[in-house]
């Protein structure tokens, strides 16, 4: 049996996925990117310094990750360093929209799903139902007022979000004063106040000191399923075995966040089973699937082409492949995590891989290491001393600007010539989680990883489908850019 | 009030519309919705339902069998490749969702174009226009876009266009609540189909660099304090929306966050002509001048101003922090 499902809410962008079924189990995936929007087209031609604009419009949910991969691509083109304040200003306008946009997978993107009446049997489902039903359930009630508080430090970075400007090569166009300083401390000690209230009942340093999967067992055990929506979330995951579903290849990939003096505070490297450094050079784009013009052999992005195709024997996506030294890759929070060590991502994959509930429990714990960071990092912001560098642009040059947005790894490739933008490619981390089969036909992360996912009769958007593919927290307007 | 039901749509944009109006506050966007008695039949980043349940609501609208009040798209409508909208499909229905919109725009009472994308065409027809790409009754600034010029919704209303990129949260809610009221009529738009509630003011109101501006004292960097009209290519005093007076995230803008106003919310600024971050000029004077304003005084003005320009103005215009204060007078104020 073959379903074709779509549309798919709650993820950015649009979303098809075309499933083969046999004995109640998915047996293939293809996942089908059905929007093609032209930004590497829009591109070119243009002032270097437009990207700053043109790129965060690819997307709304992590346009300051756009910005900052723009920023860095331009910065390398420029050969610019930038001053201690800048650097603090863009992690944390990086740190904010990360944070914000973990709280909206978590509250609006995914917890919802298990407040559907598919689950009405479940000793669980009266408490999921009130506190994670779309729109009517309390959390999201109190969720939308503390992520719109959260995000007034967009004010004083950033000037606003999404799409601002404040991000440049050499630093930020908004210097932090004094005032701004006090008032960004008290925003996010609120937003902590939220998290250790109502989201894990428990310190954010308590959570990040969780080191293994039998630490986080007595964490569950010392406490009772309504406790706080972590503790919740737990219970459903206990229940429906969710660390058994959307197990993808099992390589993960981190290109490091939040750089400061001369360290990262999650490093770069591969995971697969061992730490591995990352050679950028590695990545190419295979379009043998994908509704691109291009050569059989897969392209590395500095020369790589958009052209898109109307029609073209087997292609079925407007993504292309990515792919690191010819291997699939999984990234985003599980990923980072994984590359960086912490000791409770690496003794839950050792056990069972990437899955739904491991990705799950990642982005969580990310609150907890990176929130205590943003509270250091304005701390040392130093009002009065330079937030940005200036330099000027050669008139041909070469660059990549690599960042972890949100949702995983994202790459600018910039090509100028003659003063112009000639090239400009962009690799998105949900190019990389959803993308379609390459030319040897091993299909993507989430190809791979909807292979087994139960089908219930009668279903004909299985609820275990949406499960794996919103454990992604994908972004398709930043893949289909 | 009665209940206003709203279905929400997305096409070729980047979701930050959405995104802008979870930002909603005092009340937010759950309270700013129950004000208006709006309903949420559909929204892609809040509502349950997926696939074939989601197709459902769309059909039901279709069908009269649910009333759709307010029809919200946002994005622009892709017409490409070769008028065949295949650029977009929408996913689960194989249909190109520019069908899905005009159709549904048949049976609405309202239309509402929501960001520059769904309004004008925004940033996907810049350069070429590779997708095809265009607003619901608008091309860039022509008439005419993928319901045509001529399109009326139910209530006889053409297309609202709430543009910004992205909208602010509030030009959405109060529209909403407005057409509650019944007070959204033909005339509360602008010649470009902009509610008047914020299109009639300009950036330029509010904006804090304004003793800059009245000095000429400019920025000549990004970070620097000074105004960012006359090299940096604020288009501020030109753009209709009233981000300097409602603020953003609580206390933002864009000048406020160091850098110029590009004019997201009129058609056109996705291909101003020059780069972004720099005004073009005429023998040194900018050739974007202040709406109203006939050049020879504003040239007059600034020259004037230019030479009165006091110390501290002009010293912390180049600077990315204050260097002067403002003087403490030694004896009380006037």
């Amino acid at each position: 049996m073959r379903l074709i499902v779509g549309p798919f809410n709650r993820v950015e962008g649009d979303l098809e996925v075309a499933l083969d079924i046999a004995d109640g189990r998915v047996v293939s995936a293809q996942v089908n990117a059905p929007l093609y929007r032209g930004f590497e087209q829009i591109m070119q031609g243009r002032d270097p310094f437009d990207a700053l604009v043109i790129a965060p419009r690819i997307c709304g949910i992590c346009s300051v990750s756009q910005s900052a991969a723009a920023a860095t691509v331009l910065a390398g083109a420029m050969g610019l360093d930038m001053p201690p304040n800048g650097r603090l200003a863009q992690n944390l306008t990086m740190a904010c929209e990360n944070m914000a946009d973990h709280f909206s997978h978590f509250y609006l993107f995914f917890m919802p799903d298990f407040a559907r009446d598919a689950y009405r049997d479940r000793a669980w489902f009266s408490q999921a139902q009130a506190r994670f039903k779309a729109i009517s359930g309390s959390a999201a009630q109190q969720a939308l007022p503390a992520r719109a508080d959260f995000l007034h430090l967009m004010a004083y970075l950033a000037g606003k979000w999404p799409h601002t400007l404040s991000i440049q090569p050499g630093g930020s166009a908004k210097g932090v004063e004094a005032a701004e300083k006090a008032r960004m401390l008290a925003v996010i000690h609120q937003f902590r106040r939220f998290l250790e209230q109502t989201l894990f009942g428990d310190r954010l340093e308590a959570i990040a000191a969780l080191d293994s999967e039998a630490a986080l067992q007595a964490w569950i055990d010392a406490r009772p399923a309504g406790a706080s929506d972590f503790r919740l979330f737990l219970e459903i995951s206990r229940g429906l075995q969710l660390h058994r579903l959307g197990r993808a290849a099992d390589r993960f990939m981190s290109y490091g966040s939040y750089p400061f003096e001369s360290s990262h505070l999650f490093r770069p490297g591969v995971w697969h089973g061992e730490w591995q450094a990352l050679d950028p050079a590695a990545i190419a784009e295979d379009v043998s699937h994908s509704l691109m013009s291009g050569p059989p052999e897969p392209l590395p992005p500095a020369l790589g082409i958009t052209l898109p195709l109307e029609e073209k024997a087997g292609a079925y996506s407007w993504c292309k492949a990515p792919r690191l030294a010819g291997a699939v890759m999984e990234t985003g929070a599980l990923a980072r995590q994984l590359v960086q060590g912490h000791p409770l991502a690496r003794d839950l994959a050792a056990r069972h891989g990437g899955n739904v509930h491991n990705r799950v429990v990642a982005r969580l714990l990310e609150f907890a290491l990176v929130v205590p960071a943003m509270e250091n990092w304005v701390k040392r912001l130093a009002p009065g001393e330079p937030f940005c560098l200036h330099g000027e642009m050669p008139d041909d040059a070469r660059s990549v600007g690599l960042v972890e947005a949100a949702r995983g790894s994202l790459g600018h490739w910039l090509h100028v010539h003659r003063g112009r933008i000639f090239n400009y490619q962009i690799i998105a981390p949900t190019t990389w989680n959803f993308s379609p089969r390459d030319a040897a036909g091993t299909p993507g992360a989430l190809e791979q990883a909807l292979v087994g996912a139960p089908v219930l009769p009668g279903e004909d958007t299985p609820v275990a489908v949406q499960h794996v593919v919103r454990s992604f927290d994908p972004c398709m307007v930043c893949t289909v850019h | 009030m009665p209940d206003l039901n709203i279905l929400w749509l997305q096409s070729a944009g980047c979701g930050g519309c959405s995104i802008s109006l979870l930002n909603a506050e005092s009340p937010d966007l759950h309270g700013a919705l129950a004000t208006a008695g709006a309903r949420l039949l559909w929204h892609p980043s809040l509502s349950e339902e997926s696939g074939a349940d989601a197709l459902a609501i769309f059909e039901r609208c279709l069908s009269g069998e649910t009333r759709l009040d307010v029809l919200c798209v946002e994005g622009a409508m892709l017409r490409g490749p070769n008028g065949t909208g295949k650029f977009h499909l929408l996913s689960g229905s194989g249909d190109p969702m520019m069908q899905w919109v005009r159709r549904l725009a048949a049976v609405a009472r309202y239309t509402l174009a929501i960001g520059s994308c769904a309004a004008f065409g925004g940033i996907n027809i810049s350069r070429g226009n590779p997708t095809g790409a265009c607003g619901l009754q608008y091309e860039s600034d022509v008439p005419g876009g993928l319901l045509g010029a001529d399109y009326r919704a139910g209530s006889g209303m053409p297309v609202i266009n709430v543009a910004g990129c992205p909208t602010h949260p509030n030009w959405v809610t109060e529209t909403l609540t407005l057409l509650a009221l019944g007070e959204l009529t033909p005339d509360q738009l602008d010649p470009l189909g902009r509610p008047r509630h914020y299109a009639d003011h300009l950036v330029h109101h509010g904006c804090p660099r304004n003793e800059y501006y009245e000095f000429k004292a400019s920025a000549e960097k990004s970070s620097d304090l000074g105004c960012l009209m006359e090299n940096l290519g604020c288009k501020g005093t030109q753009a209709h929306a009233d981000c300097n007076l409602r603020l953003w995230n609580g206390e933002g803008s864009c000048p406020r966050g160091g850098y110029a106003c590009i004019s997201c919310t009129e058609p056109g600024f996705e291909d101003p002509g020059h780069p972004f971050g720099y005004t073009p000029k005429f023998a040194g004077i900018p050739i974007g001048l202040p709406t109203d304003m006939p050049k020879a005084w504003f040239v007059a003005l600034a020259s004037l101003s230019k030479s009165a320009t006091p110390k501290r103005v002009r010293e912390n215009a180049h600077a990315d922090h204050q260097i002067v204060p403002p003087a403490v007078k030694k004896t009380r104020l006037k």
